[in-house]
């Protein structure tokens, strides 16, 4: 009996040491939902060029779900390398609990962010409603479809771009309240996430227009074929930032550091942006982006930065409990 | 929540009990629900403390919070309601009749416990939307199902029957016929053997079929969250505000409305635990 647990100790003990020394080759990128597909086929893209310029062999291991989830699940000890998100909170989040650097936003170009989307609107087929631009989705009789800002990322970038679009045509803060106020009664359903809203529009056939993501709205398109929706560009939209970062805390412990990096950097890479093309999210290669001008049409769009600061703090006045999205809904305004 | 009535009570110390044993099992019965339960709930309310009193008031006493647990509790209370009535109708016919693929009926009052709760809640929705099987022909006449309150009850609904069923149908069928049988001869009607006869007998099963059915209801959130429609004031349940909570990172205040809704469903159990003890009292169950 003694002799048997000394030796099954003694295994595990030289399994843990394998498993130490694997570690080395071997990443967890942790990611919302939707970019399942796209780092499936970006990680087959990273591991060959690593093997080609290292020699060596390289996992990479996913894990998706809401961007917010997956956040809260690094920051309470999920070991990811790297975290690949649809929010700036949710990388700020952790920056604030010290799991990624403070400064993360400035370790990559372009903000951090190697993709973005925007958002756009879905119609029904032929725009039976006619709906052109932001203005149109508060006529009486439109019925809009949108994500709950409290419980997705898909949500708050619609808010925020209709509230910027207001402001893009010079309108005060206080108009573009009353602007997304009107919009927001023209919504009858909110949709707990991006497909689930996706699904209440298109398989129940709820609502005028659904405003969601561009990526959403091509996905869309690839899978429901042309003919059942089509998209609309409004005069002007969001910029929807993909922010990634290093989870310093892993990387310490697994000594990941580098290979993490690398990881990262070569999503600026032509190959990778080309990669992000193909999934329907915008390359920041400007090359890459006009090679796929017929997918992502040239639209005017503003930051998060030009009408709120930072994502963090529209989360606080819009979003946080009794913020302005809150205001909204509760009665005695 | 005790089915069968307690042992006659002897007054307290030094009863004679018929088995041994009696503090090494208590004993282990508390410390076996404190590592399952009590733990994990009292780490919920530690999280809680880290807010000032005035921050946690105003955390689950928004108009937000109050209307979802308006919501919650009362589409829960109508839920477990309807499942008492109609779940008591399905132990019944099993119980007292036989028919072909009485077998297959059984087993499939036990579906809600085994279907992923979303599964259910996305199936209810397609049913039930105004292009789905059963919402086409309501949606014409006014009525709308899905993406209101009544499509949260009706989640609910479905959830919910496996416990009444469960829990009266092994009571029924140890229900003596004899009892009913005596009081026909003795000129009763039906109704009243009904009333007089079986549903005592029966009561405090229902009862805890319905506290479990209105529990597990109030802590739904999988099946409910796809047909409600989410509206803030209308149709947001306590367990969607408490995901919104943490989509905002305030722990603290998601654990506060976990603890108020705690609070409010053990009180609510309790009554139930004292009305079944009442009815055991004054109905004299059969020992």
């Amino acid at each position: 009996m003694k002799s048997l647990t000394l030796k099954t100790v003694l295994a595990s003990l030289a399994f843990a040491a394998s498993g130490a020394a694997m570690a080395q080759n071997q990443l967890l990128n942790v990611s919302y939902d939707v970019a399942r597909e796209f780092y499936k086929d970006y990680n087959a893209a990273f591991a060959a060029h690593y093997k080609k310029t290292t020699g060596k062999d390289v996992k990479i291991d996913q894990s998706h779900a809401g961007s917010s989830a997956q956040a809260r699940a690094v920051n309470d000890g999920l070991d990811a390398d790297v975290v690949t998100m649809n929010t700036t909170t949710d990388i700020e989040f952790l920056a604030g609990n010290g799991v990624v650097a403070k400064d993360w936003a400035k370790k990559f170009p372009h903000d951090a962010s190697p993709t973005t989307s925007t958002m756009l609107f879905l119609v029904r087929n032929g725009n039976p409603k006619n709906i052109k631009d932001w203005d149109d989705l508060i006529k009486p009789g439109v019925q809009v479809v949108v994500v709950n800002p409290k419980t997705g990322g898909n949500g708050r970038y619609a808010y925020l771009a209709a509230w910027g679009a207001a402001r893009e045509k010079g309108a005060t803060d206080a108009q573009a309240a009353e602007f997304v106020g009107k919009l927001y009664k023209n919504v009858p359903v909110l949709g707990k996430g991006g497909r689930d809203a996706t699904a209440i529009f298109l398989q129940r056939n709820i609502g005028d227009v659904l405003i969601t993501f561009e990526s959403e709205v091509i996905s869309i398109d690839r899978e429901f074929g042309k003919g059942k929706v089509q998209a609309v560009y409004p005069s002007s939209s969001i910029v929807a930032e993909n922010p990634v970062a290093v989870v310093e805390r892993t990387v310490a412990k697994k000594g990941t550091a580098t290979l993490a990096k690398q990881y990262l950097d070569y999503l600026y890479s032509d190959e990778a942006q080309e990669i992000a093309a193909q999934h329907a999210l915008r390359p920041r290669s400007e090359a890459v982006l006009k090679k796929h001008a017929d997918t992502f049409k040239p639209l005017k769009q503003f930051t998060v930065a030009k009408y709120f600061g930072s994502l963090s703090e529209a989360q606080k006045v819009h979003f946080n409990d009794g913020g302005q999205f809150d205001k909204l809904y509760t009665p005695g305004k | 929540m005790p089915i069968t009535p307690p042992p006659p009570r002897r007054g307290r110390g030094g009863a004679k009990r018929v088995l041994p044993g009696f503090g090494l099992t208590l004993g282990y019965t508390l410390f076996y629900l404190s590592i399952i339960v009590l733990i994990p709930l009292s780490a919920l309310v530690f999280k809680t403390f880290t807010m000032t009193w005035p921050q946690f008031w105003e955390a689950v006493s928004a108009p937000r919070v109050m209307a979802s647990y308006r919501l919650t509790f009362g589409a829960s209370l109508i839920a477990a309601l309807v499942n008492l009535v109609f779940g008591l109708l399905i132990a019944w016919v099993l119980v007292r009749y036989r028919f072909p693929g009485k077998k297959i009926v059984d087993a499939l009052v036990d579906l809600p416990f085994a279907l992923p709760t979303a599964v259910a809640g996305i199936s209810l929705t397609a049913l039930l939307a105004g292009n789905g099987w059963i919402g086409q022909y309501l949606e014409p006449l006014g009525i709308q199902l899905a993406f209101k309150p009544a499509g949260i009850v009706i989640a609910l609904i479905f959830i919910g029957l496996p416990f009444v069923v469960r829990t009266v149908q092994p009571v029924l069928e140890d229900a003596e016929k004899e009892l009913e049988e005596a009081a026909t001869s003795l000129g009763a009607t039906r109704l009243q053997i009904f009333f007089k006869v079986i549903l005592p007998s029966i009561t405090p099963a229902l009862l805890t079929g319905f506290a479990m059915a209105f529990a597990r209801a109030v802590g739904e959130y999988g099946s409910v969250i796809f047909i409600a429609g989410n509206m803030p004031m209308i149709s947001e349940i306590t367990p969607l505000i408490i995901i919104g909570k943490l989509e905002q990172y305030d722990y603290a205040g998601a654990t506060a409305v976990a603890v108020v809704m705690l609070i409010i469903s053990f009180a609510l159990l309790l009554v139930i635990n004292a009305l079944q003890a009442w009815q055991r009292r004054h109905a004299g169950a059969p020992a």
